[in-house]
């Protein structure tokens, strides 16, 4: 028995033919995992009878010819120019970054029992980019947890940790909002971008118009309507609101190419980002470093890449222990 | 050989000796020859008023007897041993019932309107095949064909539509199950004319 599958086993007396058929078919062409035990299991299966045999071409036959469908996809809409870095990024992660998701994500409502309320999440290193039944974009950075609410007279979107960024389909007549720490964005016809830390929730606008509304348990309670441009930071209750131009707003949307920007970022805050992404953690040793500061572009998951750079610009000394890479003088 | 169908073999005109079929000749002869004649013979299977399951059964029972006795020779007309087993299971399944309908055995003899149906239409154009299934996709549950169309169209794999959608990878899998046995139904049963004469 297999390991990868010992929680759900493919022979069960009770099916038909056909559907243990359809079950290893599904399987054995879905599975990374799918082992030699797997497919020995299967072989034996499959050379048990010719009624077996019969079915299963049968089915894969059919499943082959559904290929054709592929002809369908959506065509890539942007990234054409990250080819080179998409390739550093692992295979999944470029799956996901990159494959335009057709309308049925729009339908993926269909796979839950309660239709109204779906979660996504994205693990460390993930991105997500989904299309809501609005027609609205949603992209989920890595470590992000995000659950959508849509009905006929409101959009609820809750930003329960993480970042994402947002593309609304405005419709003044069903308002949405991104539920943040309590704080609430209100989307005026816009895209911007949502980032929660514990308490701390930062609202980019990128393109058309927001307004954010503070916890209503805030004293006192704040809105603010933000333009292109401006970038908000709700901590402790209170809404302090910068400018950013166009290229510091981009870099922050590095994440989804897969890339961090830094521009003249302090090396403490450059390693507390690449730790967003990754299971390996970079250490800064000594407050001395913390402040040097960095420039460049780097894939979100090539720390090592990082530690190369980090060695030979700021001339420091980069040593991986177990899981952290320890940075000092 | 256990598979080995009870009918007479001595007087199967359909069938020339040949070498014996490699497991994946076999496959292919099955796909491009028999696959293709499955809604003719659900049609001639569901006379007389059989149930869908006793339908289904009758099908994968003449597929297994074809693949054994493709597996030993090469048969010259595929349609006619496909009826001709067919049809014997069929007066088995008459003889155990032991119920004579006199309109299922009548029926039987009908059944050489399909034999000259003409060979699966393998100059379907790529673009004819697309409209079919996508027509077929539209036939699937709803569920189902969004799990379809996330593998098929946007190539997700099992584990990548689970997190899409938040359903378990159980689930997905259980959908595209069902969505490859919908699929067979839809797609090698469309109606076929059976009074097409050549």
């Amino acid at each position: 028995m297999s390991g990868a599958h010992a929680d759900s086993k493919i022979f069960d007396g009770a099916q038909s033919v056909d559907a243990l058929a359809a079950q290893f078919l599904i399987r054995r062409r879905n599975h990374a995992d799918w082992t030699a035990d797997d497919e020995s299991q299967f072989s034996a299966w499959l050379s048990q009878s010719l009624a077996h045999k019969a079915a299963y071409w049968r089915l894969e036959a059919i499943w082959e010819r559904a290929d054709r469908l592929s002809a369908l996809r959506v065509a890539k809409t942007e990234d054409a120019a990250e080819s080179s870095l998409q390739s550093r990024i692992t295979r999944w992660r470029a799956v996901l970054a990159t494959i335009a998701v057709s309308a049925c994500v729009v339908a993926s409502g269909f796979l839950l029992h309660a239709p109204h309320t779906i979660a996504y999440s994205t693990p460390i290193g993930g991105h997500l980019d989904i299309r809501l039944t609005d027609g609205s974009r949603v992209e989920l950075n890595t470590d992000t947890v995000l659950r959508a609410s849509l009905s006929d007279h409101e959009r609820i979107v809750t930003l329960d940790k993480g970042e994402a960024y947002f593309q609304i389909s405005h419709d003044r007549s069903t308002p949405f909002f991104v539920m943040a720490a309590g704080h609430r964005v209100v989307d005026l016809g816009t895209k911007f971008l949502v980032r929660r830390n514990a308490d701390r929730v930062e609202v980019a606008l990128i393109e058309g118009r927001a307004r954010i509304e503070t916890a209503a348990s805030s004293h006192p309670p704040v809105t603010a309507v933000l333009k292109p441009g401006d970038f908000a930071v709700i901590a402790r209750d209170t809404v302090s609101v910068s400018k950013k131009n166009t290229d510091a707003l981009a870099d922050q949307l590095g994440w989804r190419r897969g890339v961090l920007v830094f521009d003249h970022m302090a090396l403490a805050d450059a390693a507390a980002e690449f730790n967003r992404y990754n299971n390996r953690k970079i250490v800064v040793v000594g407050p001395s470093i913390a402040g040097l500061e960095i420039v460049g572009t780097f894939p979100v998951n090539d720390i090592d890449l990082f530690g190369r750079a980090v060695k030979t610009v700021l001339g420091l000394n980069v040593e991986r222990h177990g899981e952290e890479i320890l940075i000092s003088r | 050989m256990a598979d080995t169908p009870d009918i007479d073999r001595a007087e199967d005109a359909a069938l020339i000796s040949g070498d014996l079929l490699s497991a994946g000749d076999l496959r292919l002869w099955f796909v491009r020859e028999v696959l293709p004649l499955e809604a003719v013979l659900i049609q001639f299977l569901m006379r007389g008023g059989r149930s869908k399951s006793d339908v289904e059964d009758l099908r994968q029972d003449v597929y297994m007897r074809v693949c054994a006795i493709a597996q030993e020779a090469i048969p010259a007309q595929t349609k006619a041993l496909v009826f001709k087993i067919a049809r014997n299971l069929l007066i088995d399944r008459v003889r155990h019932e032991q119920v004579v309908s006199i309109e299922s055995v009548e029926n039987l003899d009908v059944l050489n309107v399909a034999i000259d149906e003409p060979a699966p239409d393998r100059s379907v154009i790529a673009r004819e095949e697309l409209r079919r299934l996508q027509a077929a996709l539209d036939k699937l549950p709803d569920r189902v064909r969004c799990a379809v169309i996330m593998q098929k169209i946007d190539g997700f794999s099992v584990r990548e539509i689970a997190v899409r959608t938040g359903a378990s990878e159980r689930t997905i899998e259980r959908l595209l199950s069902d969505g490859v046995r919908a699929l067979a139904e839809i797609m090698l049963r469309e109606p076929v004319d059976m009074r097409r004469t050549t």
